[in-house]
């Protein structure tokens, strides 16, 4: 929990506050709300921050990097004291030109073709922790805890070669940055950058083929990337690659418990799935960016200044009726879907790739174990506050003719195993 | 029905990749490389349109003959 309670919004268009739980419990139709009354809404909170809620708006910001510094891409209460060229976290925090020189370095690793190679590691921890659920012989766990959080952050972990067992870590170091940015007290050494400083210094030392090593072997123009610039990239990976992808899974299961004719569409139609997957991601985009205001601009008549705050709130952009038809309704095999749940422009998510490859894996091998499935209580489902939207809390309940199935071939692979 | 592909809007989300593997591979940095020159197979044109649909950037244009 922060440290301070936020105080209430008195009215959204001109006091919003994303980090606030009345955003995350409703966040859809406050956009809708807004697009149709005041579509770039503001709010004096943070030191002053635009929130657009038109696709036009959000597009237009996220391609001009000139008037929009990605320096700052989290909005605090203070504005980021930041390294340049690179910021925090190259390059998902560098403007051009090092911007494409920090993302060239990843870009071979996130290709579609290189993710390939991870999807037998996502698939076996997802059967890893269906397994777990399946022994505990529960007919009610939580999809979010129990299941969607562990996928990003171990997959991850072994594409960075550190152990898994610092999930717990991560994702506290996550909730800190995104769920409550600044609103914590930490203490000192204690924060994702020590954790990864002490790692870098460490694999320098001890180098192998994982991504840490490679960063520590990689150069620009013949000079080696300093130890801010890998930490720095190794924490954007950490932060933008865990809390997203759970989100996009724990929003996709959300749906589907909800809606027993799209769990059917799913079970019965493999052609449907790569329309389904993409509508998940337009319908539940979890991700909303922000930049720092560089240069004096009008968007939508509203003035922006120099230091202001402005979101990029892609999930609003993705449910804009201006840009997709009957953009309300998920329809799971909508043909034509331009999305921009990876962003638009030179900053599109580096990690879309694997995102995608891990949403797809673990609803198949959740749908696979569980085809029918619901809430156990639709109203205890807690969503997060901040800029990354997806359930954090989210206990389903499988039905009992259903469980008895899975009991029966629980016991059934324990008599094969038995015999064998 | 001939493709028209902005090699400068595209920024590698790879939709066309996925759903028109036929007309799109990527290169090593997972940006777009269109594959036909010309005129598209007749038994592509609708993974064609796919492609144009679902581009975000709008890098995409189907040019009718």
């Amino acid at each position: 929990m922060p440290d301070v309670p936020r105080p209430p919004v008195e009215d959204w268009a001109t006091d919003f506050d994303h980090t606030h739980p009345d955003y995350a419990a409703d966040a859809p139709q406050i956009w809708d709300e807004l697009r149709e009354t005041c579509p770039i809404a503001h709010t004096e909170r943070f030191g002053g921050a635009w929130l657009p809620t038109r696709h036009e708006d959000v597009a237009r910001i996220a391609k001009d990097p000139e008037k929009f510094s990605s320096q700052g891409i989290i909005v605090t209460d203070w504005r980021p004291d930041v390294p340049a060229p690179m910021g925090y976290a190259p390059p998902i925090t560098s403007d051009p030109p090092f911007h494409a020189i920090a993302r060239r370095l990843l870009l071979e690793f996130f290709s579609p073709k290189a993710i390939d190679g991870w999807e037998e590691t996502a698939r076996q921890t997802c059967r890893d922790l269906i397994a777990e659920i399946k022994a505990s012989g529960a007919t009610e766990f939580d999809a979010a805890t129990q299941y969607a959080q562990h996928i990003p952050v171990r997959v991850i972990a072994d594409m960075l070669d550190l152990p898994r067992e610092d999930g717990d870590k991560f994702r506290t170091f996550i909730h800190r940055i995104l769920s409550e940015p600044g609103q914590n007290s930490v203490a000192e050494g204690a924060t994702l950058f020590d954790y990864l400083e002490a790692k870098v210094t460490a694999r320098r030392e001890n180098l192998g083929d994982d991504l840490i090593s490679y960063l520590c072997q990689a150069d620009i123009d013949g000079m080696a990337l300093l130890d801010e610039h890998v930490g720095g990239t190794i924490g954007l990976l950490i932060i933008a690659g865990i809390d997203t992808t759970w989100s996009g899974i724990g929003s996709s299961l959300w749906h589907l418990a909800q809606h027993p004719e799209d769990r059917r569409r799913w079970n019965n139609d493999p052609d449907v799935r790569p329309f389904a997957l993409e509508e998940f991601l337009r319908f539940y985009a979890p991700v909303t960016m922000a930049r720092l205001v560089a240069q004096e601009v009008e968007v939508g008549g509203c003035p922006m200044k120099p230091g202001d705050w402005t979101l990029l709130p892609f999930p609003a952009a993705n449910r804009d009726p201006e840009a997709f038809e009957d953009a309300d309704k998920f329809i799971i095999d909508r043909q034509r879907n331009r999305h921009a749940a990876f962003g638009l422009g030179i900053h599109r998510c580096v990690g879309s790739n694997l995102a995608r490859m891990e949403m797809r894996v673990a609803i198949e091998e959740w749908m696979d174990a569980f085809p029918d499935f619901e809430l156990a209580d639709p109203d205890k489902v807690v969503f997060s506050t901040g800029q990354v939207r997806g359930p954090r809390e989210m206990t389903v309940r499988i039905p009992a003719e259903s469980a008895a199935a899975v009991g029966a071939a629980a016991a059934a692979t324990v008599a094969a195993e038995t015999v064998a | 029905m001939k493709i028209k592909f902005d090699r400068d809007a595209c920024q590698g989300h790879n939709r066309c990749y996925m759903l028109a593997p036929e007309l799109f591979d990527t290169d090593d940095e997972g940006y777009a490389i269109l594959l036909v020159d010309g005129t598209i197979p007749a038994e592509l044109e609708e993974k064609a349109q796919l492609a144009a649909d679902n581009c975000p950037e709008f890098a995409i244009e189907i040019v009718s003959d």
